[in-house]
């Protein structure tokens, strides 16, 4: 550089480059004008079909999170002149959201919250490439969205099953309860979770001493002697079983998990899609200030909070901390903050959560609850890691097979 | 004082094992001629729905008085004669008699206070109402709530400025303290900060304004023009960055020093106030909490939440000297002169 220009017109240029820095450094860090946030839900129906109508899905289910979160950054707002809205965006099971997302597009909307299922998220992914779209993906937990199909546009709030599946076997190792029965459910949902736990099972050092298939006779969830057949059904499907501490189950389609607890052959423990979960949140959930939150969150939907409540109150708080920062409501801007090294997110798990820069999840602290209490937090005591002890959950970056732009 | 080291010295000089026994006993016995005051400490116990009361000559708890459902901030008056006690789950702020240690009556907090400061003159007591983002002044002597003021999502810290002129109010979701003027109660700055702010103290002259912020892992300073102008960042080696979690923040009376409670990094950090910079990490309790002086500067008495005790740091030498067992999950502490 010193060599092909004059002198003078080098230095110019130098001044020229201080003076952005200068002034970079001395504006002043909120906008002066209005900025106004619009950001949307776009939301596949979860099944109706639970074993437990404690499960059922609200009419709510995940957007009322949201909704929250926008109230919080309004308030907040209040002080920056920033305001923040969602619109709601359904679409029909099984169809695509490619069109609706281009609809919101059109209108100007490119911060999108997704509850889709993985494929279909991936997809929309795919068709928004050339768009400034940011995708939060708030339900989605197969590993392949943050590892060989990663996409730059999206956000993993929710963790991943090999997260879940780490939280809930350092528990189990902690515990000295390493002799692990596994029971999955016939889908394909069913083996990516039983395949994060047996690849658990093998980072921590439990071990699978026999595996078995539920079979889904298929019909609906409940009758009105529905617990006189499982009573029967449950003990017969889990005996003979080489000896086990505990029993995981992978049932991600309601069929039979949470008839497992009490009715097992064994006297056994059940751990996994029933009994002692793993889960990003639960209405339980109340240390380090989570009661707030809860709080409020039964104030505004008049219901407890679950995990996709959550992690849409966490994606919406992300953009209203991103705008909050940069004073700017940019999608890119926005991408740009949560990306880099300045973006950390408190959301009541006891320490700050950051992104995972080489695909994009959220860092976060595994609860593991039995739907009244949290019984512990993962990552446990004396599982240790050289960057973050967060990164014992989950495929860590030396073995990703993601790669980003 | 000379007493106290004459005595140690003594020590070193014995042999190890009458050492160990004896030379502890006359150290104690020593202690009340070190500090020529005794002073109270009042420990409230978030878990134990109770106050521990603490003799600070012989070190130890000399009362337990039950009082509401979680408390936690809790202020003397000027005169130390009552102790205003924000009892959560009772939404109330209740009043101790600490003479005869008997509650004697109680504010209408609004819902679960969590914090409070009384005003230089004892006459007005602010509160922080977690669930509605509001500040709430309370006239002491009506017992009436006399003004609202809305704040940022989740308020938390409280503190008035040296003069009485500015009350701040740190809320923990919007990442802000909020500069509120006394006088017309209404905000005239707000200070984005790193995340969760907890703390907020003014140094001795008035001239910054420190706050912690727990999640976010920092201190910020910030200046008369009511900005930023540093962060200060801690590391402790062998401990993950996520477990340094500021909270409790007090100057010593002289404004050289701050100390910082790092929540579950189990230190109490000493930092050099004119030059900013970490000195020393002191090793306390688990998830140390709150932090307060005794009155003539010598000592300060850490809340260990989660190991059920009191550190108590001797100011002038820099170091722990004592841990005193309380309630369940200490969590706020104020010290009286008498």
């Amino acid at each position: 550089m010193t060599r092909t220009c004059r002198q003078g017109l080098c230095l110019k240029r130098l001044a020229t480059a201080l003076s952005a820095l200068a002034f970079a450094a001395l504006a002043p860090p909120l906008h002066a004008e209005h900025i106004d946030v619009r950001a949307a839900f776009v939301r596949a129906p979860h099944s109706p079909d639970t074993l437990s109508i404690l499960d059922v899905p609200a009419e709510d289910d995940a957007i009322a999170g949201a909704r929250l979160a926008v109230e919080d950054n309004n308030t907040t707002g209040r002080f920056l002149d920033q305001s923040f809205s969602i619109d709601d965006a359904p679409v029909d099971s099984g169809a695509s959201a490619v069109a609706a997302v281009k609809r919101l597009v059109d209108e100007g909307v490119f911060l999108i919250l997704a509850d889709l299922p993985g494929p279909s998220l991936l997809e929309l992914a795919d068709a928004m490439r050339d768009k400034p779209v940011l995708l939060f993906n708030i339900s989605a937990p197969e590993d392949m969205l943050r590892e060989e199909n990663c996409r730059a546009n999206v956000i993993h709030v929710a963790p991943s099953y090999s997260m879940l599946a780490d939280g809930l076997a350092q528990y189990l190792v902690w515990k000295q309860w390493k002799r692990w029965l596994l029971i999955k459910g016939p889908h394909p949902q069913d083996e990516l979770y039983a395949g994060a736990l047996r690849r658990s099972a093998k980072k921590f050092g439990a071990k699978i001493t026999d595996e078995r298939v539920y079979e889904d006779t298929g019909g609906g969830r409940r009758s009105d002697s529905g617990s006189v057949q499982t009573q029967r059904l449950v003990p017969a499907a889990t005996q003979n079983a080489a000896p086990y501490d505990v029993l995981v189950a992978a049932d991600e389609s309601e069929v039979f998990a949470n008839y497992l607890p009490y009715r097992t052959f064994d006297p056994r423990p059940v751990a996994g899609s029933a009994g002692l979960k793993p889960l990003s949140w639960d209405g339980s959930h109340e240390q380090w200030g989570a009661i707030q939150l809860q709080n409020r969150f039964v104030k505004l939907a008049a219901r407890r909070m679950n995990e996709r409540d959550n992690q849409a109150w966490v994606a919406m708080r992300m953009i209203g901390e991103a705008v909050s920062r940069t004073g700017s409501g940019d999608p890119k801007v926005i991408r740009d903050y949560i990306t880099g090294p300045e973006f950390a997110i408190a959301a009541f798990k006891g320490q700050k959560q950051t992104l995972r820069h080489w695909n994009q999840q959220l860092r976060q602290p595994i609860l593991l609850g039995d739907g009244r209490m949290i019984v512990s937090v993962s990552p446990q005591e004396g599982f240790l890691h050289q960057t973050s002890e967060l990164d014992t959950l989950g495929f860590d970056q030396p073995e990703t097979k993601c790669k980003l732009p | 004082m000379q007493t106290a080291m004459m005595l140690r010295r003594g020590c070193k000089a014995a042999p190890r094992i009458a050492r160990a026994f004896a030379c502890g006993a006359l150290f104690l016995g020593a202690w009340p001629m070190a500090s020529a005051l005794a002073f109270t400490a009042y420990v409230s116990n978030e878990k134990g729905n109770s106050i521990s009361v603490i003799d600070t000559d012989k070190l130890e708890v000399t009362q337990t008085v039950k009082v509401g459902r979680r408390p936690r901030g809790i202020a003397l008056t000027q005169d130390g004669g009552q102790l205003f006690i924000c009892s959560g789950d009772d939404n109330a702020i209740q009043i101790l008699d600490t003479k005869t240690l008997t509650i004697i009556g109680k504010m209408p907090s609004g819902a679960d206070p969590e914090l409070l400061v009384l005003s230089p003159d004892g006459k007005l007591l602010y509160t922080s109402n977690e669930n509605d983002n509001l500040v709430t002044a309370i006239d002491v002597a009506t017992r009436k709530a006399v003004a609202e003021i809305p704040v940022g999502v989740e308020p938390e810290g409280m503190t008035l400025s040296p003069d009485g002129k500015v009350l701040v109010n740190t809320s923990e979701t919007t990442n802000m303290a909020h500069l509120i003027d006394t006088q017309t109660r209404k905000i005239f700055a707000n200070v984005l900060v790193d995340a969760r702010p907890r703390a907020a103290q003014y140094t001795p002259d008035g001239s910054e304004l420190w706050v912690t912020s727990e999640v976010g892992g920092t201190v910020s300073v910030i200046g008369a023009d009511h900005k930023v102008k540093q962060k200060i960042a801690f590391a402790v080696p062998g401990l993950a960055k996520e477990a340094i979690q500021p909270v409790g923040l007090r100057f010593t009376p002289d404004g050289s020093k701050v100390f910082v409670a790092l929540g579950p990094a189990n230190r109490v950090a000493v930092i050099d106030v004119a030059s900013k910079t970490v000195e020393k990490y002191l090793l306390v309790g688990q998830r140390v909490w709150q932090l307060a002086f005794t009155p003539d500067g010598k000592f300060l008495y850490a809340t260990n939440g989660v190991s059920n005790d009191v550190s108590v740091i001797d100011v002038g030498k820099l170091k722990v000297v004592k841990s005193i067992a309380v309630g369940s999950f200490p969590w706020g502490v104020a010290i009286a002169k008498e």
